[in-house]
């Protein structure tokens, strides 16, 4: 038998891509998703036909893997269509590692790709059609805008025990914000300033639109091999030291505890196996669906105590500059949100790893988390980056 | 009551339909386990504590407290502002909702509520909460 501890750094990210971040006018979901996996596969230094294993969701077809492994043209060996909402793509990686582990296949490529903002069939069709084909009937009458309701509740319950302030949830953004500034393919890089969110259009109360991430079409694709074959491929290889999944329910009224998250269990899992702790870790990418989303992470991931978050973002402290850079491509709230935001948590992990980062690039990172989140504050995935001197 | 001995047609419906036809009738039931005696809400076939078969429908005291709240911005013309929030019975249980009959400022974690059931105009019975002016509870 494998141990998790075996697994630690036995599978090493190997390439990276996005495509069509921001809007594809044009473009259909899988067209997006090709190109960002061919880019991916490229980057790898590898050809598809070398891939033989898949993993991908979609937020709207069911069956996705077929119609990508039809369309890419694969025969792979191993295959994982676990939807996971917007943790999927982290979520994949502890069985594609064991899949690599045991022989299964050679070289997996996780793949999303998403037109949801220029698509004429978009979110707002997804949503009526999950009202017949995923109903929730204790929530859906009572018309909660999902999914931000359940983020804003999350964020009233937090404040109330707490005292978080909407100011603190305003840092949140803002700090994505001055992360998006530095980065070229951020979809909004204007200034943003606390006030600015703090007067923003609110949308359900406590989260204005300010606090909501983006509307973006975009796709994202990695390939992940086993380590020693990563050493021999063009890319310094990224090692996935630590990574784990949590799901403790499915509608926001279901949650045990509101201001906590399954990532408390992600967080420990991916820690554990990657033998790190929070203080060991260089650069954070959280899923930030909602600004509220950031505190929960820090707090349940381990970055400071329950209730704490708040009062660790203040001052820019996770802006450039900052004690802990935390989004440093903008994240969802200012660079790309396609529907399903984790992939490119983890692209963006893997980047700056690389010493990618251009003008945002944190010097001298050599370990990374990279945090996803699904549904409405149900699914969590975490996963521990390392550079090789972090094995 | 249920009893899988009996196969009449109203027993042989759902815990959803069998709860949703309460609700219709203007009964709010939750579920309480006989098992573990644990309160259970949303209803369900098994209870989600101990694993035990379909817990029994109970009525609830009808009283809780607004646990979590939001106010959904939507314009005027579109019938505007409106009140979700998650409220918390006395049993333990926790379920989505909205209070009603006050402005919407007003409703705020720690409120204390009282459920009552609401059929909109060919819709389904639902449960909504008021204020609970005067209660003891």
């Amino acid at each position: 038998m494998t141990t998790l501890k075996q697994l630690r750094g036995s599978a090493a990210i190997a390439g990276v891509a996005t495509y069509g971040c921001g809007e594809a006018p044009g473009h259909t979901d899988m067209e997006l998703l090709a190109e960002a996996a061919r880019r991916a596969v490229a980057d790898a230094g590898l050809a598809m036909k070398d891939i033989d294993g898949l993993c991908t969701a979609s937020a709207s077809a069911t069956m996705w893997a077929m119609p990508v492994i039809e369309y890419l043209g694969l025969r792979p060996s191993y295959i994982d269509s676990t939807m996971l909402g917007g943790s999927s793509f982290i979520a994949h990686l502890l069985p594609a590692m064991q899949a690599l582990a045991s022989g299964q296949c050679n070289a997996v490529l996780v793949c999303y790709g998403s037109a949801q903002r220029t698509a004429t069939f978009g979110r707002k069709e997804v949503v009526a059609s999950r009202r017949f084909l995923d109903p929730q009937p204790y929530e859906t009458p009572y018309e909660p805008m999902q999914p931000l309701s359940a983020y804003a509740l999350a964020a009233s319950r937090h404040m109330h025990e707490f005292g978080t302030t909407r100011r603190d949830l305003a840092e949140v953004a803002v700090a994505a914000r001055a992360w998006a500034r530095l980065n070229p393919e951020a979809f909004m890089r204007g200034p943003l300033s606390i006030d600015d969110v703090l007067g923003a259009r609110m949308v359900c109360d406590p989260l204005s639109v300010r606090d909501s991430c983006l509307v973006t079409d975009g796709a994202g694709a990695f390939v992940l091999v086993r380590a020693d074959h990563a050493r021999d491929l063009p890319r310094e290889p990224v090692h996935v030291l630590g990574t784990g999944t949590a799901v403790w329910n499915r509608q926001i009224s279901s949650m045990h505890d509101l201001t906590m998250t399954a990532a408390r269990d992600s967080g420990r899992a991916a820690f554990g196996m990657a033998g790190l702790a929070p203080r060991d870790i260089d650069v954070v990418q959280l899923y930030d669906a909602f600004t509220i989303n950031v505190l929960l992470f820090l707090e349940d991931l381990g970055f400071c105590a329950k209730g704490e978050g708040g009062a660790f973002v203040r001052d820019g402290a996770i802006a450039p500059g900052g004690r802990l850079p935390v989004n440093t491509n903008g994240g969802g709230l200012s660079c790309v949100h396609p529907g399903m935001y984790g992939i490119f948590a983890l692209i963006e992990a893997v980047r700056q790893l690389r010493g990618e980062g251009g003008e945002r690039q944190v010097a001298g990172a050599v370990t990374a988390l990279a945090h996803g989140n699904g549904g409405t504050l149900s699914s969590q995935a975490t996963a521990v980056l390392g550079l090789a001197q972090a094995l | 009551m249920t009893n899988s001995s009996t196969t009449s047609q109203a027993t042989a419906t759902g815990v959803l339909a069998r709860h949703q036809a309460e609700l219709d009738a203007g009964r709010f039931l939750i579920q309480r386990c006989g098992a573990c005696q644990r309160a259970v809400y949303f209803p369900r076939a098994l209870c989600p504590h101990c694993g035990a078969g379909e817990p029994a429908m109970v009525a609830p005291a009808g009283t809780g407290a607004v646990y979590a709240v939001t106010t959904v911005r939507r314009k005027p013309e579109a019938g505007g502002d409106y009140n979700v929030c998650i409220v918390e019975l006395d049993e333990g249980v926790r379920l989505m909702s909205r209070v009603e009959g006050m402005p919407l400022a007003d409703v705020r974690i720690g409120l204390r509520v009282r459920a009552r059931v609401v059929v909109p105009p060919g819709g389904s019975g639902m449960v909504v909460f008021g204020a609970a002016t005067g209660d003891a509870a």
